[in-house]
Parts: C-alpha cells; sequence; structure tokens
C-alpha cells in the first residue's frame, strides 16, 4: 500500500428548512406560544406580587410529599419560579423556532503572533529598556530589588494585631484542685449519689464568683461525667484513683478536631465523636478504638470535698482538645 | 456555654427570674406530687399481679433473662430494672426481641397493656426500681419549657438523636432512634431507664421538671412545620447535596439539551 | 426612516463618535458560537454566580455579622429566652419577618450548591474533551481556581449564620489551622482574634465572603469568559467543522436570545428549589456552643470529600522533641487535597509533555479517543465519590442499616482499590468503543433486516454510513498521525524513562479506519 486514503471531511450538511421556515401557519403557531409564555411570566409577577401583599404568613397547607408547608413563602417562591421559567422557556423557543437557524462558519486565525510582530516587540522592548538602563546601572538594579523585596513586610508587620499570642492558653483549663463541678445547663453541685450507673452528666467548672463563662471557656472546660460500674474499669492504679465510686470524667473535646464527645454508650462503654467518628474505650482511659483521633481524651481527676460535692482533684495534666505544634504530648 | 449565667446578667433578667422562680416554686409541687420516683419493692410479692406477670415472664422471657430474672449469657439481669424499664421495652415492642440484631428496634408490641403491666409488676417485686409513668401524670403542656428543653435537648440528646430528633448513628451498627412519634411516657421512662446504648440521666442531673421540658420541646419537634419546604429528612447537607445533583442539575440539563436541540 | 429607527441612530452615533465602539461591536456581534448542551454547564455556572449576588446582596440588608451576644425574643418561640450571637438571631429573623426573607436565604443556598455542582460538570467537559489543550491552558487554571475559592467561599457563607451545625464547621478549621506545623497556634490565634470561637471570626469572614472573594470571582471569571471570546469556543467534530474554522450561531440574535434566556431558566429551577425544598434550616439547629453537637454533623457537599477523607485517615501523629504533628489532619485535610489540586491544574502541561503535543487543538476529543485520559478522570471521580461517601457514612448507614465502621473500612480499602479498577475497566471500555465505531465505518449499521443468499445462507443487511457519520468517527488524530514521537534524546534518564513509559501508554489505540480499508472490504 502505497499511501493510505483517508476519510474526507464532507462539509457541512446541507440546511434543512424548519416548518416555521416554510409554513406561515406553523410561523404564527411559534409566535403565539412565545407569546403565551412571555404572558405566563407576567402572570407570575403579579401573582408574586399579591402573594407578598395578601397571603398571611403564619398560613400553613398540606401538600403531598412537601407536608405542611408555609403558603407564603411557597407562593412567592412558585411565583417566581414562572415569572423567570416562562421569560427563558419563551426566549428560547423564539431562538429555535423564528431565528435564522442556518449554521454560519467563521474562520479562527491562529493567535501566535506574526513573527514580524514578534521581532518588532522584542526589539522595542530591548530599546525601551535600553533607555531606562537597568543592565548598564547593576547598583539601581540591586537597590530596586531590595527595596521591592520588603516592601510587602509592612502590611505583614500591620497585620500582627489580628489576634494576641497564644501563649499557654492551650495547655490552661479553668479546673484546678478543688474546683466543684457544676451541671451544664443549670450549674448546679452534683454529688455521687446523682448519677447511677449507666448515668451521664454534661459538666463544667464552677468558675470563681463574678468570672462570667464564655464560650471560649466551655470550648476547653466541658467535660463529660459518666458513671460505671467500678468493676468494669480496666485501668491503672493511677487513673483508677481519679474516678470516685465508678464515676470518671473525661475531656469532652474531642483530641482530633475539637467536637464535642458526647454519643456515650451505656453498654458498651464506648464513647463516639460524630463529627469524624473517633471512637474511644471508656473502661480503658479513653484509649481510642477506632477513626482518626490519635490521642486519648484527657481523663479529669475527680473526688468528693467536705460537702460531699464532686470536685476536681486537680487540673488537666495534659492540654485538652486538638494538637498543636508546641504541644508535648510525650505522656499522652 | 452556661447561657443561664449570661442571663442573669442583663437588667431584664431580674424581674423575669423572680416570675419564673415564683413559677418554678409553685409547679414544683404540682410535678412532686405528680411525679412517681423510685419505688419499693411491693411487700406482698405474691399479689394477683405479680404471679400473674411472673408466669408471663417465664413463658416469654426466661429463655434469655433467666428464670428468675437474674440475666443470661445474651441478656442483662432484670433485677433492679424498675417497671419502667419493662413499660419502655415491652410497651414499645421492643421486648421480646425478634432476633438476635445489634439491638432491639421499635415494633409491634407482643403483649397488651395488662400483660405488660403484670410484667412490669414482676420485676418490679423483684428489687426497687423505677416505676412505670402514665401520659396523664406527664403535664408537660404545662410544666414543660419548650426552649429550656431545646438547650436540653441539644446538650445531652442531639449528638446521638440528630438536631431535630430524627435519630443517628452509633459505633458497629448500633442507632440512636428517630424520637418523632415518641410517646411523651416513654421518653420519660427511657430517660431513667437508659435502655440499650442509651445512658440513664438521673432526676438530679436533668430535674423532673427539665425532663418535662424536653418533652414539650420533643412535641414541638414532631409538630415542626416545613417552613421552607420539604424537609429531605432533616439530617443536614447530605440530602440537600443529594438534590442538587439530581432534580437541580437534572433539570438544568434537561433545558439545555433541548435549548441545543434543532428545531424542526 | 422610521422614528424609532432615528432616535437609535442618533443615540448610536453619540456613543460611537465618543468611544468609537461601532468597529469593536460591529464585529463580534455576528460573533459564532458553536452550540451543544454540555457548553450551557459553564453559563449554569455564571447565572448562578450573578443569582448568588443577587440575592446575597439582599440578605447582607438585614444579616448582622457580630458575634456580640443577644438574647433571641423573636417569632420562633422554641428558641425565644435563648442567649445567642447577633449572627444567628438575625439569620432567624431574615427567616421568620422578612418576607420572602426566607426564600432568598434558600435560594442564595440551592445556587451556591449549583454553582458548584456545576462547576464540577463543566469541569468534567472540559476534562473528558481535552478542551485544555493548546491555547487554553490558562483558562484551565482560571478555572481550577475558581473550584477552590468556590469551595472556600462556600464554606464561609455556610459558617456565617453561626448555628451549631455551621458552628461545628469552625471548630474543625480551626483545628486544621491549628495543626500547622510552627505557626498554627500562632495563625489560629490571629485569625480568631484570640482564642475559639472568639468574637472577631465572623465579622472577618463576611467581609471576605462579600467583598474580597466576590471579587476575585468577577475578575477570574471576566479574564475567563474573555478568554473564551478571544479564543472561540471549542466544537465537537463533525463534517463541516475543522480546527481552522468555528460552525454555530451568531451571537446576536440567537446566541444572546438563547443564553439570555437560559439565564432565566437558571433563575427559575433555583428559585423552584428554594419554594419547595427547604435548605439549611438553622432555626432547628439551635446556636453555637463548643460544648453541643449534632449527630450526623456534615459539610455541605462540596467539602464533603474532605470530610470523609479525614474521617477515613488513620490515627497518626508524631510526637517528639515536645513537638507534635498531626498526620491525621494534614494528611487528608490539606497535603492530600494539595496533591490532587495542583495535579488538577498541572494537568494539560503533564499531558502534553507526556505525548509531545505542542500545536492547538480547536476540535474537541470524544473522550473514547483518548483512552487514558478518560480513564484518568473516571479513576478519579471514583477516587472523589468514595471519599464523598465516607463523608456521609452516618447518614448512610442509619438509612442502608449498615454501620458506620463497615463503611469505614470499605472506603480506606476502597479508596485504594476501586480507583485503579476503575481506571483498566474505562480504558476497556473506551478501547471497545473504538472498536465498535470501526466496525460501524467498515460494516455499515445492522439493519435487522435478513436476506437469504442464492447459496441458502441467511445473512443480515448492514447499511453504509452517511460520510457524515464516517468522516466523524474517523476524524481523530492518533498518536501514529502525531507530528513528532518522542525524539530520542527525550526518553533518557529516570524522567524520559517515565515519559517514554506514559507515552506508550497514551499510544495504545484501536487503528481508526480508513477510505483505503473501506475500498479494500468493497472489493470482497
Amino acid at each position: 500500500m502505497s499511501s493510505i486514503e483517508r476519510f474526507q471531511n464532507p462539509g457541512l450538511p446541507e440546511h434543512v428548512h424548519r416548518k416555521a421556515d416554510t409554513d406561515p401557519k406553523a410561523a404564527k403557531r411559534a409566535e403565539q406560544q412565545v407569546a403565551i409564555l412571555f404572558l405566563l411570566s407576567a402572570l407570575g409577577t403579579v401573582g408574586t406580587i399579591a402573594a407578598y401583599i395578601y397571603i398571611r404568613s403564619d398560613l400553613y397547607v398540606y401538600i403531598p410529599i412537601l407536608g405542611s408547608t408555609n403558603v407564603q413563602q411557597m407562593s412567592l417562591g412558585i411565583g417566581l419560579t414562572v415569572a423567570t421559567l416562562c421569560i427563558g422557556l419563551g426566549a428560547i423557543q423564539w431562538a429555535k423556532k423564528l431565528m435564522p437557524d442556518t449554521e454560519v462558519i467563521q474562520e479562527r486565525h491562529e493567535l501566535r503572533s506574526e513573527d514580524q510582530d514578534r521581532a518588532d516587540f522584542v526589539e522595542t522592548f530591548k530599546e525601551r529598556g535600553g533607555e531606562a538602563g537597568i543592565a548598564r546601572r547593576p547598583l539601581i538594579k540591586r537597590t530596586l530589588g531590595i527595596a521591592l523585596g520588603v516592601v510587602g513586610l509592612s502590611p505583614l508587620v500591620l497585620l500582627r494585631d489580628l489576634g494576641p499570642m497564644p501563649k499557654k492558653y492551650f495547655e490552661t483549663t479553668n479546673w484546678t484542685a478543688g474546683t466543684r463541678l457544676v451541671l451544664d445547663p443549670g450549674g448546679a453541685y452534683i454529688k455521687p449519689s446523682d448519677l447511677e450507673v449507666g448515668a451521664v452528666a454534661q459538666v463544667l467548672p464552677e468558675l470563681p464568683k463574678g468570672t462570667e463563662r464564655t464560650l471560649e471557656n466551655v470550648g476547653k472546660d466541658a467535660v463529660l461525667l459518666i458513671r460505671l460500674r467500678p468493676e468494669d474499669f480496666n485501668l491503672d492504679a493511677e487513673r483508677l484513683s481519679w474516678t470516685y465510686n465508678g464515676i470518671i470524667a473525661f475531656s469532652k473535646i474531642c483530641t482530633h478536631m475539637g467536637c464535642a464527645v458526647a454519643l456515650y454508650e451505656q453498654q458498651t462503654h464506648h464513647l463516639l465523636c460524630p463529627c469524624h467518628q473517633s471512637t474511644f474505650d471508656v473502661t480503658r482511659a479513653a484509649k481510642v478504638v477506632f477513626g482518626p483521633a490519635a490521642r486519648p481524651l484527657p481523663q479529669l481527676a475527680i473526688s468528693v470535698d467536705a460537702g460531699g460535692y464532686l470536685v476536681a482533684k486537680q487540673g488537666f495534666t495534659v492540654p485538652v482538645g486538638p494538637s498543636y505544634w508546641e504541644r508535648n504530648s510525650s505522656n499522652g | 456555654m452556661n447561657k443561664f449565667t449570661q442571663f442573669r446578667r442583663r437588667k431584664i433578667a431580674g424581674p423575669i427570674l423572680v416570675v419564673a422562680a415564683l413559677f418554678t416554686i409553685g409547679t414544683a409541687f404540682g410535678i412532686a406530687s405528680a411525679l412517681p420516683g423510685a419505688q419499693p419493692a411491693p411487700s406482698s410479692s405474691t399479689s394477683p399481679l405479680v404471679s400473674q406477670g411472673k408466669a408471663i415472664f417465664l413463658r416469654g422471657c426466661s429463655s434469655c433473662h433467666g428464670l428468675n430474672a437474674e440475666g443470661g449469657a445474651i441478656a442483662p439481669s432484670l433485677i433492679g430494672v424498675g417497671a419502667a424499664a419493662v413499660d419502655f421495652q415491652v410497651g414499645t415492642g421492643r421486648m421480646p426481641m425478634a432476633d438476635m440484631s445489634q439491638q432491639a428496634m421499635r415494633k409491634k408490641p407482643v403483649y397488651n397493656a395488662d400483660e405488660t403491666a403484670a410484667l412490669a409488676a414482676y420485676v418490679a417485686s423483684l428489687a426497687p426500681g423505677p416505676a412505670s409513668v402514665t401520659s396523664e401524670n406527664l403535664n408537660w403542656q404545662r410544666d414543660g419549657n419548650i426552649a429550656q428543653g431545646g438547650q436540653l435537648f441539644r446538650t445531652n440528646c442531639a449528638m446521638c438523636h440528630n438536631f431535630a430528633g430524627q435519630g443517628g448513628a452509633l459505633t458497629n451498627g448500633k442507632y440512636a432512634p428517630s424520637l418523632m412519634g415518641v410517646e411523651p411516657k416513654y421518653v420519660y421512662e427511657a430517660l431513667i431507664t437508659g435502655p440499650q446504648s442509651m445512658p440513664k440521666f438521673s432526676d438530679t442531673t436533668i430535674t423532673p421538671q427539665e425532663k418535662l421540658s424536653l418533652i414539650a420541646w420533643l412535641q414541638s419537634a414532631n409538630h415542626e412545620q416545613n417552613l421552607g419546604g420539604a424537609s429531605l429528612g432533616r439530617v443536614g447537607p447530605v440530602t440537600e447535596g443529594l438534590l442538587v445533583w439530581t432534580l437541580g442539575l437534572g433539570l438544568l440539563i434537561g433545558v439545555a439539551v433541548w435549548l441545543a436541540m434543532k428545531a424542526r | 426612516m422610521k422614528r424609532s429607527e432615528k432616535a437609535i441612530g442618533s443615540v448610536a452615533n453619540y456613543v460611537d463618535e465618543r468611544t468609537g465602539a461601532a468597529k469593536w461591536l460591529k464585529k463580534n456581534l455576528t460573533k459564532v458560537f458553536p452550540d451543544h448542551w454540555s457548553f450551557m454547564l459553564g453559563e449554569i455556572c455564571l447565572y448562578s454566580f450573578i443569582i448568588l449576588l443577587l440575592s446575597g446582596t439582599f440578605l447582607t440588608f438585614w444579616f448582622d455579622p457580630s458575634q456580640r451576644d443577644v438574647v433571641y425574643n423573636g417569632a420562633y418561640s422554641p428558641l425565644s429566652g435563648v442567649s445567642m450571637s447577633s449572627a444567628y438571631a438575625s439569620t432567624l429573623h431574615i427567616s421568620f419577618d422578612v418576607r420572602g426573607g426566607l426564600l432568598m436565604r434558600q435560594i442564595h443556598h440551592w445556587a451556591a450548591l449549583i454553582f458548584m455542582a456545576a462547576i464540577v460538570a463543566h469541569l468534567f467537559r472540559v476534562f473528558f474533551t481535552g478542551a485544555f489543550r493548546k491555547p487554553r491552558e490558562f483558562n484551565w487554571i482560571i478555572g481550577i481556581g475558581l473550584l477552590t475559592f468556590g469551595i472556600v467561599e462556600g464554606f464561609l457563607g455556610y459558617s456565617l449564620p453561626d448555628d451549631l451545625l455551621s458552628g461545628t464547621g469552625i471548630r474543625i478549621a480551626e483545628a486544621i489551622i491549628q495543626a500547622l506545623p510552627v505557626v498554627g497556634s500562632y495563625l489560629a490565634f490571629f485569625a480568631f482574634g484570640g482564642p475559639f470561637p472568639g468574637t472577631a471570626f465572623i465579622p472577618r469572614i463576611f467581609i471576605v465572603h462579600v467583598l474580597i472573594l466576590p471579587g476575585l470571582f468577577l475578575a477570574l471569571i471576566t479574564i475567563h469568559l474573555m478568554l473564551v471570546w478571544y479564543q472561540k469556543h471549542t466544537q465537537f467534530p463533525g463534517p463541516g467543522r475543522t480546527e481552522k474554522n468555528v460552525v454555530g450561531y451568531p451571537l446576536m440574535p440567537v446566541y444572546m436570545a438563547k443564553a439570555g434566556g437560559f439565564f432565566f431558566i437558571v433563575f427559575s429551577v433555583t428559585a423552584f428549589l428554594g419554594a419547595v425544598a427547604s435548605i439549611n434550616p438553622i432555626w432547628l439547629y439551635g446556636p453555637y456552643t463548643p460544648g453541643q453537637i449534632s449527630a450526623g454533623s456534615q459539610p455541605d457537599w462540596y467539602m464533603g470529600w474532605l470530610d470523609g477523607l479525614v474521617r477515613m485517615a488513620p490515627p497518626l501523629e508524631t510526637h517528639a522533641f515536645g513537638h507534635t504533628i498531626s498526620w491525621n489532619i494534614l494528611l487528608p485535610g490539606l497535603i492530600l487535597p494539595g496533591i490532587l489540586f495542583t495535579g488538577m491544574a498541572l494537568y494539560p502541561f503533564i499531558e502534553s509533555w507526556v505525548t509531545g503535543d505542542k500545536r492547538e487543538h480547536h476540535l474537541l476529543d470524544r473522550p473514547r479517543n483518548a483512552p487514558n485520559r478518560t480513564a484518568l478522570g473516571a479513576m478519579s471521580i471514583a477516587f472523589m465519590i468514595i471519599s464523598l461517601v465516607n463523608g456521609g457514612n452516618d447518614i448512610i448507614a442509619t438509612h442502608f442499616h449498615l454501620t458506620i465502621n463497615g463503611i469505614m473500612w470499605f472506603t480506606r480499602i476502597g479508596l485504594f482499590i476501586v480507583p485503579p479498577i476503575v481506571f483498566i475497566i474505562t480504558k476497556r471500555i473506551c478501547l471497545s468503543l473504538q472498536r465498535a465505531d470501526r466496525d460501524l465505518v467498515l460494516h455499515g449499521k445492522e439493519t435487522g433486516r435478513l436476506v437469504m443468499l442464492p447459496s441458502g445462507e441467511m445473512v443480515e443487511v448492514h447499511e453504509q454510513l452517511t460520510d457524515a457519520q464516517k468522516w466523524t468517527l474517523t476524524q481523530h488524530q492518533q498518536p501514529d498521525a502525531l507530528p513528532a514521537p518522542l525524539p530520542e534524546s527525550a526518553t533518557r534518564g529516570l524522567k524520559g524513562k517515565l515519559r517514554k513509559r506514559m507515552n506508550q501508554a497514551h499510544a495504545i489505540q484501536i487503528p481508526a479506519p480508513t477510505l483505503s480499508e473501506l475500498k479494500e472490504l468493497d472489493h470482497h
């Protein structure tokens, strides 16, 4: 075979006329369709305005699939839908049926500039650049480089006051030795007898008088209190001494990304984080048994004070919440 | 966040709190007298109701829970769980379980109200435990505060049952069921007995009045109307994303295909 | 001349004498645009962006971007007396007290979801048809930029109402910032104006959401469209279409009417969704506080794949020298997405490096004729879908009676196994389709009509394709027809060997039938 013959481009197919091009009746029909659509749109707008003015905002009606639906919000939306849909359909129908539908061929031009233009550009650039003399005056070139290089630093410095330095913020909470546990919400003190086996409670530290509890506090201080049968624990002696009569306390802030870990399964003694499904085993000091969290939830040592109320024996021994660069995680 | 602490700091809070306090004191009596606490084991363990319950127990429950309700390899002991637990588990059809699946689900009850009451009386006779409640005792319309209930729900319940009480996934195929349409007394009994995976919420950590608030909020969530149209299951953005890729983009591509089609 | 024509003439004269616009307009009003439904995907993006600007402006009239504490006493009684941020309270106000406010909120949110979905669909179209090839690489990169900023913009918008769901999202964003090595805790404090959640974050992201990013979008979209205009649109192959022409309809009037009409269609679909389907009902979520959370906390779908990756990440952290590096956050949250998006942005250059093809392309590829690229695209989609599935694993588990642990393990393993399988299968399908094309051209269409030959044998009558069909199926450039196969020098060294391997994989094709072959067959 000397040369392979390929199929050839047959060129644009012959234009086929639409009905509306040849039949005046069809054209008239198309025109009417478009006009009706535009009128419907106007009706939609009138309906929207009427709905805005006349329909009470507390009126509900049952609609299959949607359920008990607010009439005002629904009518406004449907009115708007009709108003816009019919303009759109009308315009497209007009274009399809009545505007010229002969396909047009337009030539493309190569984007690349002509060689002469390119050469001229390079020439001009060099010439103008030469006039500035940047190549001849290296001192200007270098100092300009320095100036431009550092000029961006001032805005960066100006942004410094966006926030304070973290300092020891991540390592501290409001829990200290003797802080009473209070219920969230409510703020009542808790006695060990208040919790039956299998019971949980969301608690916060009692703040010194006159201190307002902020969301920032809650984001670090939130603790989950759980009561198990003491024989269910599988803890070392130290961690066991941090519990009180089967009551164990963990930071509620996930060590992965800080969500509130509070899905406690009473039978398996597992705590689940709903964000990324890290699962912690309460009986083994919140050891991670599933999911992306890499560290157990910090355990809070608890005891009772003279009044018989639950208190923290000491603050958290490790920072609560997600990891950060400065965190020393060698001891958990 | 302790919203109440912040609330207390507001000027208008003073008068409101006084009124609220008076209201609370007033209603506390009502609730205290209306709500059953833990009741001691009936002294006569031979009352006819108890023996009827024992008979039912031996027939329908003892194969798993043991002849004396002491529990077995596959089922927990029922000593001390109280009548409330029986009323909840049997009354909602969860017990007896149909099969050994991860978790007992709500189904048509096997025993009628009288049989359930007899079973409850038998289990209550074994050891003291929370007594069952009746819907008439729970005057949540009067004593429950919907907004307070919402706060409590979001702190204590939403993590498992979802923000609107639609239920959610737990580990290994267990799940927190939907709370839609659950009768107030079963909500109350679940709170005090902690069925299956659910922890208990003691009366001191969530007071009886607060429990009624929770019920009031749940009832309001039950009748929450669809302000913005179809609720899409109230499970958050997953169904919204699904709808936008199917109906939303589907409609638009449909019109685009029509638009680009040659008219005849 | 009619009165109206005279009036138009004098206005046009006035403007042209001051701008000289007539020449430019004359040329551009007759500009030709090819017609295909898939070319409307980009327009959906543009129009939903306009809808976002309109509905978003409406919302700013009432929205108060502040984390100041207020006690709610509005129309929604289940929240009355609850302390919340002003941002949340004003969103409740828009939803309950402003007539049509909820509709606008829902239109805004649905438009955002459509915007992102249309961007992704548009990206698929451009990728699978090879529209990103020279000279359109810049526009590809701008498109990837728009996708990336779109994800950020969407996330910020979702965060603004300060409800329990979005607050959880911000909490996670903070954890990602905090996890950055060396600078993390400082950056987190600077971003939030102190500890999380603070009172500075929502006002700050508000200005990013309504000014900085929309401005950036406007600029990038303008450049994107100007380049499309200047380079002229690509077109699908077919009779009469060549690399040197554009076949279609002129801007005025056909394209104007169609595109203008389509804007209203996009608006109506968005309004329809806003009317009938509830989206982000924040009053049900409650206000944000760090101690609360809801089951099934998810981001919007365009972030779902990221959340899915984070969920399936291994529990890895490095603890050394008094420092902590959270691989369980950095790997799925930053490093992997970074690699994916960089790879995507560089793909036009990678492909042209592999094929050695430096020519301009204005005719689109039929996906089957670029099996390697199509398979790669399908593989990436499989990867994304698996991640996305894991992002919704809790909802899937409860609705299909599965376990989250099971889905997690399925996706953890599937993420590595399924995409390569999808690659192989897609490539095979592409080659099979090429083979089918070849059969069709050489042997014609099966008609189902049987005839008996004189010998008594029954055969089915095959109908020859038209010239136009034959051309469409055979016009594509195949590797052996490329002007410059890789030179020997380009295949040396490790990089060269890799290039050669990929080049060879790219060159696997079923030979397109030729007229000579057809003639030869006809002889028999």
